[in-house]
């Protein structure tokens, strides 16, 4: 049944969607140029991402997952894979990996048609994936840069501990900020630091409002399909800006206008008329068919209320914020709190939070093949979360960025029975409560 | 033939076969030990005294000496193999993730492993660190510990840290065994790990210089008897494997010489290694239970002896897939070095299929190969890979491609 009100010819878009894929086409031109205009670009991974940092070196911020992303969506990474494949890289590994370094090989276009210019340095940000290193000795075996690492010890036991802070703070001081003085030629000012952080937390602010108001009933957001689109900017190369700031503001104000009007999410067909199902779900999306994916799920109704993916550039719906008056003490703690760098237990007690807090119907795993960091353990998770809350869970594998590894019957097949079953549910226990 | 000559000729023969006889017992011995998995000497050891307790660890590298001086047996939990029927380590993973961690679950689940006080997970990959959490929801009784090592190598970031991670672990296993880890016993247990380093590198220095000798299966063994043996008593079953070999003249066959790779984590069965060496290749370097080869000098027993241990690891560890190289013209130069030392004429890439570590790492250490014009192959393989013949027939081919480029 499709619940989604008039089927406009054209793919809907909130404000704030148009507003971010501007900031992003705006970050690739000054990628594409930045040699030109005389500067340094940085590249650097999204969990552990230090853009406060790298701005107060005026470093043009490169990412490769979301490259590889962006290639995904635009149906180009099935080809980069290949190409990687073709050159020795084995199928079992990463796919984001291989879209990064097939896209060098076929001559490091970006997603807007230009080419994008070599690194002046990688800052390698290894935190809650291990591929991230072995990523970046990949890449950085086809560049001439610099390279910096930045160990984020793994929250093995639940806890930040001052071993651990100190340890990231320190190579911080010695190592990180010493390299990207070296390669930008740009003193570091703390102080510029400083006031970039006062802007993260403001949007931080304002993003979790977003996120929590998936609390309401209907949801005015899908937190996970829609979620992607929200934590875009603070997870990429812009949180610490004003124009973020600005962003995260344009974006609460959408959101508390939904709300007031008692709207659903916007979904690529429209406003999003009968909420059915409420899910939590664990795990990133499928980029290469990502519109159908999240069509198997408006279709019927199911809204996704809150998610794991949109943590795993920093989780905030806890507390953390980014911290002016300890800068580099709260750089530590925000690398050292990302989504994967959590142990299991602590993984589990967060999805059933949001189970608990967003009155969800159902709990989904999108297992991705590419991405052991999330994926390993995620069925014992699964086992768990059902066991806590007496919800359904449900599971679907899909991939990032490898279109061999969607198989659109299959996953629409298993979430269809998934949704029944959560109905059925939920009817039964209607029932019971009207007896 | 005369009398004497017939007495000498029936010695000589007994005696050989005495020999003989002594270097099977050996080796039937480890095989027994690495068929066990129940973990019958574990238990036997806890047996042997008041309240012994014995810690389990995960492949690659934890700092034994620890363990040890903690009064406790350090036990290496190596998967399954080829022997064990994975029913309920299946439903913990998906099909894209590899065998050790699910048939490591069937060990816990069907018991095997209930004569362990406690867990460590080294940092291997996601896989092997996801695990310790699974084993935190699953198991959470017993002490369960994910290890986490410095990817930064400098002492006074990556050792400091690393050295109060050390700290963290005596404290840990203080407070489980209830006996304090005195300097005194630590050093005691570095330089009982010491001998043991210097028979290993002894035991691979004569595969090296003579491989025909010691075989590559019967050196797995011997390697394996260690995970769960007290390291003096595998310190003296080297020794005595060592002695036992050189007494005896096994034929010298034209086998080229290779470096095996990929193996630090989930094990090949015995049957690969076999393989190998049937199909003309004499394995001279590996990366086999690197816990034990990791440091590669012995660490001082004088002075902090958790500082040495810790400083150890930072200056003179192994190179492998787990860890970071922080200067590119650096990698893959540890496994070059391995070639040339050991004279090898090529390298088989062996990887446990989805081992993200050996399988990301592997086109870097390739690429270092080739521009030292060092030949190379790879293939996959799962710790319960049954099928031989096409691992041999790959193996095969390499061995004889490199006596035809040898000829040239």
């Amino acid at each position: 049944m499709n619940t989604v009100a008039n089927q406009p010819p054209e793919i809907q878009k909130e404000e704030s969607m148009l507003l971010q894929k501007a900031m992003i086409s705006a970050n690739y031109d000054a990628l594409a140029t930045a040699h030109e205009d005389g500067k340094k670009i940085s590249s650097t991974f999204v969990p552990g991402n230090l853009n406060e940092l790298l701005m107060c070196f005026d470093f043009v911020r490169n990412l490769p997952e979301i490259n590889a992303l962006q290639a995904g969506m635009r149906k180009k990474s099935a080809g980069y894979i290949m190409e990687a494949e073709r050159s020795g890289h084995s199928e079992d590994v990463c796919t984001y990996v291989k879209s990064d370094l097939g896209m060098m090989a076929k001559g490091q276009v970006g997603p807007n048609g230009k080419t994008l210019p070599v690194p002046d340095i990688l800052l390698l940000s290894y935190t809650g994936c291990f591929t991230f290193m072995k990523w970046f000795e990949l890449v950085r075996d086809q560049y001439d840069c610099e390279t910096t690492m930045l160990h984020v010890p793994y929250q093995a036991n639940g806890e930040i501990t001052e071993n651990m802070r100190n340890f990231v703070v320190t190579q911080l001081k010695e190592q990180v900020i010493p390299a990207l003085e070296r390669v930008s030629g740009v003193k570091f000012d703390i102080d510029r630091l400083r006031e970039y952080m006062i802007e993260s937390a403001r949007a931080e602010d304002d993003l979790v409002w977003v996120l929590e108001s998936a609390k309401n009933k209907p949801s005015p957001i899908d937190a996970y399909f829609g979620g992607v689109y929200y934590c875009g900017p603070i997870f990429t190369a812009f949180r610490g800006s004003e124009d973020t700031t600005a962003y995260y503001r344009a974006l609460r104000e959408e959101v508390a206008d939904r709300i007031a009007r008692g709207l659903g999410p916007v979904t690529p067909d429209g406003v999003l008329e009968e909420e059915r199902i409420r899910l939590v779900v664990e795990g990133p999306p499928n980029w290469t068919h990502f519109r159908e994916f999240w069509k198997m799920f408006y279709e019927e109704g199911a809204v996704v209320v809150a998610s794991s993916y949109t943590k795993v550039g920093g989780v905030y719906d806890f507390g953390f914020r980014h911290d002016p008056k300890n800068p580099l003490e709260s750089l530590a703690d925000y690398c050292l709190g990302c989504y994967t760098n959590h142990n299991l237990s602590s993984r589990v007690n967060m999805l059933c939070d949001y189970m608990d807090e967003y009155e969800a119907d159902g709990f989904l795993v999108n297992s991705i093949k590419s991405c052991n960091s999330f994926s390993a353990g995620q069925l014992l998770m699964l086992r768990e979360i059902e066991e806590r809350t007496g919800k359904p869970a449900g599971f679907i594998e899909t991939d990032l960025v490898d279109p061999r590894y969607f198989s659109p019957a299959n996953v629409k097949n298993r979430l269809e029975s998934y949704f029944q079953m959560i109905e059925q549910k939920k009817t039964r226990g209607d029932a019971r409560t009207a007896a | 033939m005369d009398l004497k000559q017939v007495f000498r000729y029936y010695y000589t023969i007994i005696w050989q076969r005495a020999l003989i006889m002594a270097l099977d017992e050996i080796v039937e011995h480890c095989q027994q030990l690495y068929d066990d998995l129940d973990f019958s000497c574990v238990k036997r050891w806890k047996e042997g005294g008041n309240g012994r307790k014995a810690i389990g660890h995960m492949p690659v590298y934890v700092p034994r000496e620890i363990i040890h001086a903690a009064g406790m047996l350090p036990v290496g939990i190596l998967g399954g193999g080829d022997q064990l029927d994975v029913i309920h380590g299946d439903a913990y993973y998906q099909s894209y993730i590899c065998r050790i961690p699910r048939s490591t679950i069937e060990l816990a689940i069907t018991g095997r492993l209930d004569c362990l006080d406690g867990m460590l997970f080294p940092s291997i990959c996601d896989v092997i660190r996801n695990l310790s959490g699974m084993w935190q929801l699953k198991f959470g009784n017993k002490f369960v510990r994910y290890f986490d090592v410095p990817q930064n190598f400098d002492l006074d970031i990556g050792g400091v840290f690393y050295t109060r991670e050390l700290e963290v672990l005596c404290e840990e296993l203080e407070a489980l065994g209830g006996k304090k880890i005195t300097a005194e016993n630590l050093r005691a247990s570095i330089a009982l790990y010491n001998e043991n380093r210097q028979a290993i590198r002894q035991l691979y220095d004569y595969r090296s210089a003579e491989p025909w000798q010691v075989l590559t299966p019967e050196l797995y063994l011997i390697m394996r008897a260690g995970m769960v043996l007290p390291v003096d008593e595998h310190t003296q079953l080297i020794r005595d494997y060592i002695a036992e070999v050189r007494k005896i003249e096994r034929p010298v066959r034209d086998n080229c010489r290779v470096v095996i790779n990929g193996l630090f984590c989930e094990q090949p069965p015995l049957g690969l290694l076999k393989s190998i060496e049937l199909a003309g290749c004499y394995v001279v370097d590996d990366d086999f239970m690197l816990v034990a080869r990791w440091l590669l000098e012995d660490v001082p027993t004088d002075g902090d002896p958790i500082k040495n241990l810790s400083d150890a690891f930072i200056n003179y560890s192994i190179e492998t897939s787990c860890k970071f190289v922080p200067e590119k013209k650096n990698k893959g130069e540890f496994l070059v070095q391995s070639v040339r030392r050991n004279r090898a004429e090529g390298v088989i890439f062996a990887s446990p299929s989805f081992c993200d570590p050996a399988l990301l790492d592997r086109p870097m250490l390739q690429k270092a190969l080739s521009a030292q014009g060092i030949p190379y192959t790879a293939f996959k393989f799962a710790e319960n890979s049954g099928q031989m013949q096409p691992i041999r027939e790959q193996a095969g081919t390499f061995a004889d491609s490199i006596k035809l480029w040898s000829a040239a």
